[in-house]
């Protein structure tokens, strides 16, 4: 399906407004992207997290699709669970088979730390699901505490920035190709500004013969620190300095979906958000040449995984 | 309800209890089964993936990488509106124990087989009761089997128990580990096309995979609503309590073998009671046979349902017994009694009942429970009555101190 702008304007949204998301959270819009690239009918899950907070305050809910909660752990087995079900009625022949598209968004906190036995378990396993991880880069529905997608250096309100601390002082985790490792058919970073190539990524994740992960930025105006009208310019400076990279890995191959014309440098997107203001205090200046050179490292590596010439 | 069931011939095999239970589960053609290997519940998992691997079963079957998965996907797969099955033990009912809760105040009908094992640490792989009493305030109908033919039985009704309108409540039926999971024993089996009728076709009043009719299942639900929902979970529970000897009565019709709450054996005129919950019930009736031999009125309460608790059938069944055993399979540690004696007292005490009342722990980590042992607990209660003692409430049986 082409992606139009002005059809999509004239659909409504199967993630309804009036629910309680913060000013500027990227999460609904990155939910309702998803949502309108898809055709087919969705059943979704969501972990416990913001999104499953203010989308469901009983006896409201913002899903006009099937939509289950169970715990913050395990969104990815319960929409395996969701997806087997499926699978068994349609097979014995006690349902119709409607090409349902199964989908989980899930946070960081959900995917890359306390849900990951469950996700790596459901993508061994083979269930056809998207997964979508929102990715915050921190605890944000229980007040910023530091996960492990949090950057090196950031101050959250379990890695504070104290006389002897700057903030983490662990780089985050790669993720994305821990999943790519599990040898699914399709893995992808994504980033809401980026929305075209976003929904297109969605598109292809679905119609993929397997499992799918997209794990896309999501700039939280609160735990970030930064104005709520700022998320998707945030977003977009995220991809022009490269600490968040937009690519595809489909059937193990590795590909650049987006290279910035020049690479901003880091100090650019620490001074946008007051959660590395720290970093920038004189006397840190090695602290940015750090984040930089790992920045640099990560995107060359990047580079030669898309089999892309660095210069 | 009007019954009007034939009676079918079971077949007579030689079967273990875990084996007992896959074949009930072949039977019942679940359309998901998610589970995960633990001593000593493997031999079902393994023996419902050969029904699986050579097409005996229509069920798709997903083996998880831990418990704590299986349960999530049994939540996904009933509430996406077919029939959903697990099976566990000990540690993996341990590690579910969250998404019990989830499973229930869903008001999900999963099945659950519980072939029970202590709880780590020190590691033990063996029989008690300390895993499924560790589950018993999370909402789950419990049922408990003697033998390896009631372990069979009782995997067949939970199904219906489990999905009946007024119940919609996960519903587990514990054997003991070993002692019934592991042990060879006769059973009937009934045939395919009889559990099949029996347990009839499910009809889920909401699925998720009813796409033009979207449901939201587990929203947020905080002071102003919580409390309602929970109050309805506790009214399913005491309804359970009518539907669990409904059921029982009606398989009753199909196989020739009644079940009810609980069983009285010998127990209407017994001066001298015990409470047992599994295989130990088989144990303290030939005790009880050999003490009615010597002219004392001995007697037995095998108690079925544990969740539901039939409070008011056990306080008739014990109120005007001269002195009470009731036997625990695990250790409460620091209450004032164990989990089946607090059930007990508590029932006899709200129905206006004060008979003399211990209780013993019996059997941890699978210590083999011996005739002997329970002829002593008989002889304590007499001694008790001659006294007109008590002494110590809480004893252990068979340990060495």
């Amino acid at each position: 399906m082409a992606i139009n702008l002005k059809q999509m304007s004239a659909e409504q949204d199967l993630l309804a407004p009036g629910h309680r998301a913060c000013a500027g959270c990227p999460e609904t819009i990155i939910v309702r992207q998803v949502l309108h690239a898809i055709e087919d009918p969705v059943v979704v899950a969501t972990p416990t997290g913001c999104l499953e907070i203010v989308s469901s305050p009983y006896p409201y809910t913002s899903w006009r699709v099937p939509w289950i909660h169970s715990a913050f752990e395990n969104a990815a087995s319960t929409i395996a669970g969701v997806e087997t079900m499926y699978r068994s009625l349609v097979k014995q022949g006690k349902m119709e088979d409607r090409g349902i598209k199964f989908i989980a968004f899930a946070g960081d906190g959900a995917t890359y730390d306390i849900g990951l036995q469950f996700l790596s378990g459901a993508l061994e396993r083979g269930h056809k699901f998207l997964y979508v991880c929102l990715n915050n880069e921190a605890y944000m529905n229980t007040g910023i505490q530091r996960s492990s997608a949090t950057p090196l250096g950031t101050w959250t309100t379990t890695s504070p920035v104290g006389a002897v601390m700057p903030g983490k002082k662990e780089n985050r985790k790669d993720i994305t190709a821990i999943i790519a490792a599990h040898n699914i058919p399709y893995v992808a970073q994504a980033a809401p500004h980026a929305w075209r190539d976003l929904m297109t990524k969605a598109q292809k994740a679905v119609a993929a013969d397997g499992p799918s992960f997209i794990n896309v930025l999501a700039p939280c105006p609160r735990g970030w620190r930064f104005p709520p009208e700022e998320s998707i310019a945030i977003s977009r400076l995220a991809v022009e300095t490269c600490v968040w990279s937009l690519y595809e890995v489909i059937d193990g191959e590795w590909r650049l979906s987006h290279r910035p014309s020049s690479k901003k440098p880091i100090a650019d997107w620490l001074k946008s958000q007051g959660r590395f203001q720290h970093l920038l205090r004189p006397g840190n200046e090695h602290l940015v040449d750090t984040l930089q050179q790992a920045v640099d490292r990560e995107w060359a590596k990047l580079l030669e995984r898309c089999k892309v010439a660095a210069s | 309800m009007t019954l009007k069931i034939e009676r079918v011939k079971g077949d007579p095999v030689a079967l273990d209890g875990d084996r007992a239970v896959a074949e009930a589960m072949r039977q019942m053609n679940p359309d998901v089964v998610a589970a995960y290997p633990i001593t000593p519940q493997t031999e079902i998992v393994q023996r419902f993936s050969e029904f699986v691997a050579n097409g005996d079963v229509d069920t798709e079957f997903v083996p998880v990488e831990s418990e704590h998965a299986a349960m999530s996907v049994c939540i996904g797969a009933s509430a996406a509106g077919g029939r959903t099955q697990t099976a566990t033990a000990g540690a993996g009912l341990a590690f579910m124990w969250e998404v019990l809760w989830v499973a229930s105040g869903t008001r999900l009908p999963i099945v659950m087989h519980v072939v029970n094992r202590s709880l780590s640490a020190p590691l033990n792989i063996l029989c008690d009761h300390s895993d499924s009493m560790g589950a018993r305030d999370a909402g789950w109908i419990q049922l408990y089997g003697e033998n390896v033919q009631e372990a069979y039985d009782n995997a067949i009704q939970t199904v219906r128990i489990a999905e009946h309108p007024d119940v919609m409540l996960p519903t587990l039926h514990a054997l003991d580990g070993f002692i019934v999971g592991h042990n060879v024993e006769r059973l009937e089996l009934l045939p395919d096309e009889a559990v099949r009728e029996f347990i009839g076709t499910y009809k889920p009043e909401h699925s998720l995979l009813d796409v033009d009719h979207p449901v939201t299942y587990g929203p947020n639900d905080y002071h102003d609503y919580f409390f309602e929902h929970k109050r309805q979970q506790a009214a399913a529970m005491e309804k359970a309590l009518e539907i669990v000897p409904v059921i029982g009565e009606e398989y009753g019709e199909l196989s020739g073998r009644y079940y009810g709450l609980m069983e009285e054996y010998k127990l209407d005129d017994a001066h001298f009671a015990t409470v047992a919950l599994g295989s130990t019930a088989g144990t303290t009736k030939v005790v009880v046979d050999e003490l009615r031999d010597q002219g004392i009125k001995a007697g037995l309460l095998k108690l079925r349902c544990f969740r539901p608790f039939p409070a008011a059938a056990v306080a008739a069944a014990l109120g005007n017994k001269k002195a009470i055993a009731v036997l625990d399979r695990s250790v409460s540690f620091g209450a004032q009694g164990n989990p089946l004696f607090l059930e007990v007292c508590t029932a006899l005490l709200t129905h206006g009942f004060a008979p003399k009342v211990v209780n013993y722990v019996f059997g941890l980590g699978g210590r083999d429970t011996r005739p002997a042992q329970i002829h002593q607990v008989y002889r304590d209660l007499m001694d008790i009555e001659s006294r007109g003692l008590v002494g110590p409430t809480l004893r252990y049986l068979g340990v060495r101190e």
